[in-house]
């Protein structure tokens, strides 16, 4: 146990860990070996369920490795080789036992395997979890600072890695060293001197492997991280399926995976080799301890101190010591891989959440929301500041609009206020309450943001719509294609079938009934399969215009007090965007609504216009007011006036 | 790749292409492997020379023996280097082959994902295609790593079997009584684990599936604070995950300890069946002790072959889920007609005929189809510029992709200069047209690499001058000017630090510095600004008259006739420049374009000028005018309700 080191290994981790944002997601923890066993074991405890009584059997299935060829040895001598010809009654006796210890050895073995490839299940399941909600808990900002392919990789991929350590390694790394134990025991009954002579003998490998586990470890990390590349740039490829084709770049793009592929490639390369090396100079230090022993154990002979039966039963007792110390280099290697992957799981937990709930977050009534930014600021991280003291005051039941330039606020202060990120000062209150002192259950029930570009799941737009509903546990949850490729076996389907019948017809009215209230029913009847319609994957079967006329059923399901649309209909035609925008004007009385749209018509509809320039309010009004006015927004209007005819 | 036959067939299969396409690694793999066998016997062998020769003489006092010491040691130490080398060749170069082989999967799966249509990779989630190249490969290769060794042991196994032979039948078919069982255990562990590994491997592909879409959805579920559904939606995928593994791992469990276990079960047969033949006369008791240490050395080897038949259903279910993408068929055939590259023509002409696009429905009965796309007869001639309209849905953008050959009509041609899009070479559309699609898709790159999507430096790509005169063109040089790095600013995935807006006009960016002869905007222009949108327009038309003036200098014939067409039409029309075909929303755009198309549920309705169909065509009238027609609602509206408002209030006077 000696080869393993707890201090940090990876020595050339990036410095700044928690940077000036600290929103970056690490390639991977600074943990050292036992400190990651540590937190992994902390963070999934399943892995030490029920640990004592799984040690207790393996421990019986290794004594029972030992006492076999023991038992053949003690047959051979005693049964075969007496003096007189073999004696077929002590045969049979040592045979049945060693038989029985077989057998006995054999069971425990398949025991500890089933407990524990349970306990690691189990809590891989729980590691995959906790990492796949800390990304979605994470700010859109840190999010972003990783690619999804890559994300992926944490929770598939690298957690796969620890499993095959967690199943088998673990505890036959302990099952090693109570075998090597057993057989130093052994070995001291016969010869002490020579006892120590081996262990001794042992020392260079500990300290090669403890030299080598370094190496391994930094050559392992670097393949997780090389793979977790190669997924992000395939992820690409695929995402990007129609730009590759669009632009004829299926050449360049498969250069670029193939080098990713060569790197995953020569990392591996990298780390066999090594790997190798450590493994093989075990082989090599066993068979020489084998030689010493040989020459150590005749010149003590020699000198009386020893018998050669002795030595000889001796050089059989090393071979059973050799063996589980050269086990235990392979595990240790494995275990290197392992802390690799589990390391960068973990890098996923650790990352700090910049935009979290506090602890006592206030949870709101539901009713009109009333908005107020006060000399609001922000800047991106890294970046120059966007927001240069913002401050609003958006009444309750209002229709805002807030127009502006390409890059001159609009989509940050949508943001702000769906606290999507957080002001760098200034504050933005939701009913006289700070947004960060807001529980995120209350604000996402009341305040729902409508990005531009519509995300569809792969699945039919009944499912996709049926997402926005609160409290409903069907729609896309249970009902995305790969739930439904799945085509759960025939029971589990119908028991499953009849008690959701209910909601799922509820649900179907639910969302027929906010399309037609959207004005859209004529849409939905002219898709090929109406609501049944598959999106495809990101909802690309559909045009981006149809995808945003989704968005909006869903959004307009989640019925929140306070919708905030950022684009939401920049792709769809004048007439259905004007019927979208008549069909909220409507419904939404009583309700906020926040709209950021380039097209004026909506301003026009509005209650209260927004000017954003270059971070600043520029104007705020009544559409006629500041139409009337001689301002920007007068001739943003006169120019859309003379576009639209 | 697909294998056929028994399950015993595919497995030999999937191991034999493995090696032989990299038959240089594996020959050293075993070879290492086979001297590992050799040696293994070689130590016992030094051991018991040692023993023999110097051990037992040398404690018995013979002198010769004790100066034999010094060589003994020697002797075994030089074996045991021997050994450790073969050990640390056999696991280099069968790791080599496995890494190798890793590889190749991945190659072979992501050319195929590149070459593989747009609709194929709607219907195959990006977490799913990921996973083929982690997981699956992982698991159709794992065998890989225990296989050389397997091999090279072969020899080893059978010397002993024949030395065992030599002995005494009998005892031989004691210790070989060991194979039929693990046969028949091998056979019963095949069966429940082939269906056990399939299900968890399809559940891994399902977890990395959820995980994928719901990353990408992550703005989504933020927006609607849905992270606990998600987290359910990935946890009942993960637990489903866990159970299909336990299963595969009882399997497992109790299979190993079986396999493990068979060789000293073996021995133990020996020592009975031998005791009976000594008693019988038939051995000598020293040929037990041979027996039975033959028998523990093949313990190792036979272990190997367990650890082989252990992983081969992995690798089968691994490697078939890998071929199923690897022979999808679907991708586009290319032919090897040209388009001609007349200086002079700088516009590419454009005819659709009678073009229909049939897609199959996904749920309903099956074999049906839906049409998108029927009876579309257009034609635009070169320099042209045509705006799309019509309502959202109705397939304008199945028509213009079809201009880009990202799919092919089910029913008609598309002909660019005459010549059937699908009988044109490979490359050869993408070098002459430029899609700019709704969504934008940015690559994690520079700004330079996203906007030539090309390597720097690369034969022909553009210059950086190009660069910057594509990004003043798309209107975003100044806001790449800000950024720190200009052209080498990295841009994160999916471009997150851009706005939508800027995000569209890098794609138009994209589009321009190809210098394509056709030009095909979808909505490319939505998240833009209406002014910026307008200078971008205007700039793509100029400068397709500046190209067209250019070449034109450049050949004089071709020039008079350029000029004569200017002349003779007395405007722009028809210019020669860069066809342009856009789906557009605003009128503004539309108002740029020589001639509209009217597309409603999947067929062109009306094609004419502006005016014309405003003139004729009702639902293009309604259409263009929607904004016009809803402000002038609802300031009658408001005066309406004024109006309404004074009369209350006079009625209300009237009533006092």
């Amino acid at each position: 146990m000696t080869a393993v080191t707890d201090e940090p290994d990876v020595t050339d981790l990036p410095e700044d860990l928690l940077d000036a944002d600290g929103a970056r997601i690490q390639s991977t923890s600074g943990l050292g070996v036992f400190a990651t066993l540590r937190r992994g074991i902390e963070i999934s405890p399943e892995i030490t369920r029920g640990l004592w009584v799984t040690l207790g059997l393996a421990s019986l299935a290794a004594t029972g490795r030992v006492v076999v060829p023991l038992a053949v040895q003690q047959t051979i001598d005693v049964g075969i080789l007496t003096e007189g010809g073999p004696d077929a009654g002590r045969v049979a006796l040592l045979a049945s036992l060693a038989a029985g210890a077989l057998v006995l050895a054999a069971l425990c073995a398949a025991l500890v395997n089933v407990r524990l490839f349970r306990s690691a299940e189990a809590g891989l399941a729980t590691l995959r979890i906790k990492a796949f909600r800390h990304v979605h808990d994470l700010s859109t900002l840190t999010q972003n600072t990783e690619r999804r392919g890559a994300l992926v990789s944490r929770v598939t991929n690298d957690v796969d890695t620890v499993s095959l350590f967690v199943q088998w390694g673990g505890i036959m790394l302990l099952v090693s060293v109570l075998q090597v134990l057993v057989a130093t025991g052994l070995m001291l009954v016969y010869s002490p001197i020579l006892t120590a002579v081996v262990w001794i003998s042992f020392v260079p490998m500990f300290l090669v492997i403890r030299y080598g586990q370094k190496y391994v470890n930094r050559a392992y990390t670097l393949v997780r991280e090389r793979v977790g590349a190669m997924l992000g740039a395939i992820s690409e490829s695929v995402v990007g399926a129609e730009t590759v084709r669009a632009y004829g770049v299926a050449e360049r793009t498969g250069r670029r995976i193939g080098g990713a592929v060569e790197e995953t490639r020569s990392a591996q390369a990298r780390s066999q080799v090594l790997v190798a090396a450590t493994f093989s100079s075990g082989v090599l230090i066993s068979n020489l301890v084998l030689a010493v022993v040989v020459v150590v154990g005749s010149l003590l002979g020699v000198g009386g101190g020893l018998t050669a039966g002795q030595l000889v039963a001796f050089l059989f007792l090393v071979q059973l010591f050799t063996g589980p110390v050269q086990m235990a280099t392979e595990i240790l290697n494995e275990l290197q891989n392992a802390v690799a992957g589990w390391r960068r799981v973990i890098a996923v937990i650790e990352t700090p959440v910049q935009v979290a709930e506090k602890p006592g977050a206030v949870t709101q009534r539901r009713g009109p929301a009333h908005v107020t930014l006060r000399d609001v600021r922000f800047s991106y991280p890294s970046g120059p500041e966007v927001l240069h003291g913002v401050t609003l005051d958006l009444p309750p039941r209002t229709k805002v609009a807030v127009v502006g330039q390409t890059g001159s606020g609009k989509t940050t202060i949508a943001k702000l206020v769906t606290r999507l990120m957080d002001p760098t000062s200034g504050v933005v209150e939701l009913d006289g309450v700070d947004l960060r002192d807001l529980a995120f259950a209350s604000l996402r029930e009341r305040v729902v943001l409508v990005p531009q570009e519509g995300f569809l799941f792969d699945g039919t737009v009944l499912d996709n719509a049926a997402y926005g509903l609160r409290g409903v546990s069907t729609g896309p949850t249970s009902e995305t294609g790969s739930t439904r490729r799945d085509a759960s076996t025939g029971a589990e389907a119908e028991t499953r079938s009849g008690a959701s019948t209910g909601r799922e017809a509820e649900t179907r009215a639910a969302v027929e009934a906010a399309f037609a209230e959207l004005g859209l029913s004529d849409w939905v009847a002219d898709l090929p399969d109406g609501l049944e319609t598959e999106v495809g994957q990101r909802g690309e079967a559909l045009s981006a215009g149809e995808r945003q006329l989704v968005a909006i059923a869903r959004a307009y399901l989640a019925q929140p007090d306070l919708l905030v649309l950022d684009e939401a209909t920049s792709a769809v035609d004048p007439a259905t965007e004007v019927r979208i925008a008549r069909a909220l004007d409507s419904l939404t009385a009583g309700r906020s609504t926040i709209t950021i749209a380039h097209r004026l018509s909506t301003a026009e509809a509005s209650d209260l216009v927004v000017v954003v320039d270059q971070g600043h309010v520029a104007e705020v009004g009544p559409h006629a007011e500041l139409a009337a006015a001689d301002g920007i927004y007068s001739q943003m209007h006169a120019s859309w006036m003379a576009q639209t005819r | 790749m697909a294998l056929t036959g028994s399950r015993v067939r595919r497995s030999m299969a999937v191991m034999w292409r493995g090696m032989r396409s990299h038959p240089g690694t594996y020959a050293l793999a075993v070879g290492a492997s086979g001297l590992f066998g050799a040696l293994t016997v070689g130590v016992s062998r030094a051991v018991g020379w040692a023993t023999d020769s110097v051990v037992v003489p040398a404690i018995a006092g013979d002198a010769a023996a004790r100066d034999r010491i010094w060589l003994g040691g020697l002797v075994l130490a030089a074996v045991a280097v021997t050994l450790a080398l073969s050990v640390a060749g056999r696991r280099i170069w069968a790791g080599f082959g496995y890494v190798h082989i890793q590889a190749d999967h991945r190659t072979a799966l992501t050319r195929q994902y590149l070459r593989l249509p747009v609709s194929w990779h709607r219907a195959h989630p990006a977490g799913q295609l990921l996973n083929h190249t982690t997981s699956d490969t992982e698991a159709a290769t794992g065998v890989f790593n225990p296989l050389p060794f397997a091999l090279g042991v072969v020899v080893m196994i059978g010397v002993s079997v024949v030395m065992l032979l030599m002995i005494d039948p009998w005892l031989a078919l004691a210790a070989l009584a060991i194979i039929p069982v693990t046969v028949a255990v091998n056979a019963v562990y095949q069966r429940h684990m082939s269906p056990a590994v399939t299900r968890a491997q399809r559940l891994r592909g399902d977890v990395a599936d959820v995980a994928h879409e719901s990353f990408e959805a992550a703005l989504l579920v933020k927006a609607l604070g849905t992270e606990d559904r998600e987290e359910s939606r990935f946890g009942g995928r993960t637990q489903e995950l866990r159970a299909a593994n336990v299963r595969v791992g009882i399997v497992r469990s109790l299979f190993d300890p079986v396999i493990q276990t068979l060789p000293a079960v073996g021995t133990l047969l020996v020592l009975g069946i031998g005791t009976w033949r000594i008693s019988t006369g038939d051995v000598a008791p020293g040929d037990i002790v041979t027996a039975a240490y033959l028998l523990t050395m093949m313990t190792v080897p036979v272990q190997a072959f367990g650890w082989v038949l252990g992983e081969l259903p992995r690798a089968l279910v691994g490697y078939e889920r890998i071929a199923q993408v690897v022979d999808a068929t679907g991708a586009l055939a290319y032919g090897d007609a040209r388009l001609p590259r007349t200086r002079g023509q700088a516009g590419l002409s454009v005819r659709l005929d009678d073009v229909g696009v049939d897609v199959p429905a996904i749920s309903g009965a099956l074999g049906r189809s839906i049409t998108l796309l029927d009876g579309v007869d257009v034609e635009v001639e070169p320099g042209a510029t045509v705006a799309v309209v019509g309502t959202t849905g109705s397939g304008k953008t199945t028509l213009v992709s079809l201009l880009a050959r990202l799919s092919d009509p089910t029913r008609g041609r598309v002909l660019l200069d005459g010549v059937d899009a699908r009988t044109l070479a490979d490359g050869e559309i993408p070098a002459q047209v430029a899609l700019v699609t709704q969504s934008t898709f940015i690559f994690e790159d520079t700004v330079r690499s996203n906007v030539t999507l090309a390597d720097a430096g690369a034969e022909g790509a553009p210059s950086d001058d190009e660069v910057w005169e594509a990004l003043r063109l798309a209107r975003l040089e100044e806001t790449v000017r800000d950024l720190a790095g200009g052209l080498d600013a990295p841009l994160g995935e999916r471009g997150a630090n851009l706005s939508g807006g800027q995000r569209q006009r890098l794609a138009i960016a994209r589009a321009l510095v190809r210098g394509p002869r056709l030009l095909v905007l979808d909505d490319a222009t939505s998240a833009v600004d209406p002014r910026v949108e307008q200078e971008i327009l205007r700039g793509v038309a100029d400068r397709a008259d500046e190209r067209a003036a250019d070449q034109a200098d450049d050949d004089r014939a071709d020039d008079d006739r350029a000029d004569g067409d200017r002349a003779g039409d007395g405007g722009r029309d028809p210019r020669p420049g860069t066809t342009v075909i856009m789906v557009a929303y605003r009128m503004s755009s539309v108002a740029l374009a020589d001639r509209v198309i009217h597309v409603e549920g999947g067929r062109v309705v009306d094609t004419g000028t502006h005016d014309e169909l405003m003139a004729r065509d009702p639902g293009y009238r309604a259409l263009a005018t929607a904004y016009e027609a809803e402000t002038e609602r609802r300031e009658k509206e408001r005066a309406d309700e004024a109006a309404a408002g004074v009369l209350d209030d006079e009625l209300e006077e009237v009533a006092r």
